[in-house]
């Protein structure tokens, strides 16, 4: 404040016309340094980020040129033989995402349906506060909770039952086949389901109370319930918004290193059975080089996740610039 | 005058209500379920290792008594040394994406590359840090551990600085101009001061985000049994000793693993509901 202070008593008392262009100077170089910092740094971060990404292609080339596409359809993953390919870690990520969605879609939906319509007023903000620190655990604590916590009670119960429940429905018994380890594909998804449900019911959320409120009391004016107005009149209203909320914890899911490593079991190879282990698509191991840059290029293929989901927040600049 | 299948119809109708609203329910109490097992287990778990002894004394080999000294210390001087790269860069970028280029080619371009960062999975700007400084230095640092916090921080601050600095209505500024006050100057003091709260709401939420994390550090800081002040070696962290511990055989390990996962998830709960907290006083996001 205190330049602010002094400029103005300078702007004020400039008589002469020297002390005039002497302070103008002053401001104007003050102007173009702070705007040429400012620039600068601007650029640095473009720099910085698309050097990530430029990395990410330059270090995979390697691969690329030794294994070329068939990198994404082979399973061997052998080190003495230098025979390597990504189907393993590309199919344990996609199953555990897959999972992950099946279950955190429908029940984001849910809470956010829950938190605008149904839940009385006093409580909407302690529970949506509660479902957001979900998103503020860290993902570690995620994993050691499946580890040490959740997989044995899984291994106990749920999945027992699963295996006697579908051992004579054909297909089903494909799927849950095999001991229960505990740990593996349908463990990870869940704990997967668990970490995306705050990102996409934060969004679902946000976007649920863009509705005019004319719509809905259109709606309820004419005797719908409050099922109805939510099926009829919200969803389709926020159709966009809840896809960008989806590809939000849909790459999430993707790209979780962490608390999947944990929980998964890191097996080279397979298995059709959900139960079994499988691999998180970049493990951090000393084992793998990180040289295998390649196997990060198909988290990295989701350009569109952000740009879909950085459309709430652009509505609420819109509101505020206008 | 309704007929019996209109009335159907409406039971049917109701019927179908209470059974969305008992789901809804149901999947907001999935939910809260889930936070408060989380929790408890932490809790029940981790307060059984909490002594003195855990901010006193360094990790131990497997077998005898020790803390986590070393982690903890190394876990704040990674976290400040990352704020220190990534807040004045993220913020000054930001300024000029909201100030100055509000409309320019190069604002669009740094919003987009941020806009995919911000999202990106953190393991691979651990692998961009390990690649241009581990492997060209030879040997992992602290250094490059804070790096790649740095890096995960900036798109963030970019965000938050970008987004708090356009909610400031223009009138202030041009209120300011018309008294003769240059540019730099109404942003330092008319568009900063008003859009403060938002702005280290930003800086609070990318450091919570970057007290949990573990993937960026494997390849970066990796770890250290000791206690180091030396920058240029590895240098221990709690998200990456609680990894390792975790998965060793041993009982002190996992629990000393149980307790730093408490710390961490109280520091970081905190400083999210703190960041809350000063982001709804000021205007809402």
């Amino acid at each position: 404040m205190m330049d602010a202070a002094v400029a103005g008593r300078d702007v004020a008392l400039v008589h002469d016309e020297a002390k005039r262009a002497k302070t103008l100077r002053r401001f104007n170089l003050g102007d173009r340094t702070f705007k040429v910092i400012t620039q600068i740094s601007a650029v640095t971060v473009l720099a910085l980020l698309a050097g990530v990404m430029l990395a990410l292609l330059h270090g995979s080339l390697l691969t690329w040129q030794t294994f070329g596409l068939d990198f994404l359809f082979t399973e061997k993953w052998n080190p003495v033989t230098e025979k390597f390919g990504a189907l393993a870690p590309i199919y344990g990520t996609l199953v555990t995402s897959t999972i992950a969605m099946l279950i955190g879609v429908p029940v984001s939906l849910g809470i956010a349906f829950f938190l605008t319509e149904i839940s009385p007023e006093r409580l909407r903000r302690p529970i949506g506060i509660a479902i957001e620190l979900l998103a503020g655990i860290p993902s570690i604590i995620y994993g050691i909770w499946g580890l040490f916590v959740f997989a044995p009670w899984f291994q106990a119960t749920v999945q027992p039952f699963l295996i006697d429940t579908f051992a004579n429905v054909p297909l089903l018994n494909q799927l849950f086949a095999g001991p229960p380890y505990g740990i593996g594909m349908l463990t990870a998804g869940l704990i997967l389901a668990i970490m995306v449900l705050p990102f996409i019911t934060s969004i679902t959320r946000e976007v649920f109370d863009t509705v005019p409120p004319v719509l809905k009391e259109a709606a309820y004016g004419i005797g719908c319930t409050r099922w109805e107005v939510m099926r009829r009149v919200v969803i389709p209203y926020t159709r966009v918004g809840i896809i960008g909320g989806v590809m939000l914890g849909l790459g999430r899911a993707l790209g979780e290193t962490m608390a999947v490593t944990f929980v998964i079991g890191n097996a080279h190879k397979i298995f059709p059975s959900l139960l079994a282990p499988a691999l998180p698509s970049l493990r951090p191991s000393p084992m793998n080089s990180p040289r295998l840059w390649a196997t990060s290029i198909p988290r990295r293929s989701l350009p569109w996740v952000s740009s879909s989901s950085s459309s709430p927040s652009s509505c609420s600049r819109q509101r505020g610039s206008c | 005058m309704p007929s019996l299948t209109a009335i159907g119809r409406y039971h049917g109708r109701r019927w179908r209500d209470h059974l969305a609203t008992a789901l809804a329910i149901g999947a907001a109490g999935f939910g809260l379920t889930w936070l408060v097992l989380i929790l408890l287990v932490l809790v029940v778990k981790g307060v059984g290792g909490l002594s003195l002894a855990v901010f006193t004394e360094m990790t131990p080999p497997p077998g005898s008594a020790g803390g986590l000294l070393n982690p903890i210390v190394g876990s704040l001087i990674l976290t400040a040394l990352a704020v220190l790269i990534g807040t004045p860069l993220g913020i000054l970028a930001g300024t000029y994406m909201a100030e100055y280029g509000r409309y320019s080619k190069l604002t669009m371009v740094v919003r987009f590359i941020n806009d995919i960062l911000l999202s990106a999975p953190s393991i691979v700007v651990g692998l961009f840090v390990y690649e241009i400084m581990v492997a060209q230095m030879g040997h992992f640092s602290a250094w490059a551990g804070a790096v790649a916090l740095g890096i995960i921080v900036i798109p963030v601050v970019v965000r938050t600085t970008e987004d708090m600095l356009l909610l400031v209505p223009s009138t202030l500024r041009e209120a300011s101009a018309a008294l003769g006050v240059p540019q730099w100057l109404v942003i330092r003091h008319v568009a900063y001061r008003a859009a403060r709260a938002g702005m280290i709401t930003g800086v609070l939420l990318a450091i919570a985000r970057i007290t949990g994390e573990t993937a960026p550090l494997l390849f970066t800081a990796l770890n250290n049994q000791f206690f180091s002040w030396n920058l240029n070696a590895p240098m221990a962290s709690l998200p990456v000793v609680i990894f390792q511990f975790a998965l060793s055989p041993y009982e002190d390990w996992q629990q000393l693993a149980w307790t730093g996962a408490l710390l961490i998830t109280v520091a970081v709960l905190g400083l999210s509901i703190l960041a809350r907290a000063l982001s709804s006083k000021k205007v809402q996001v």
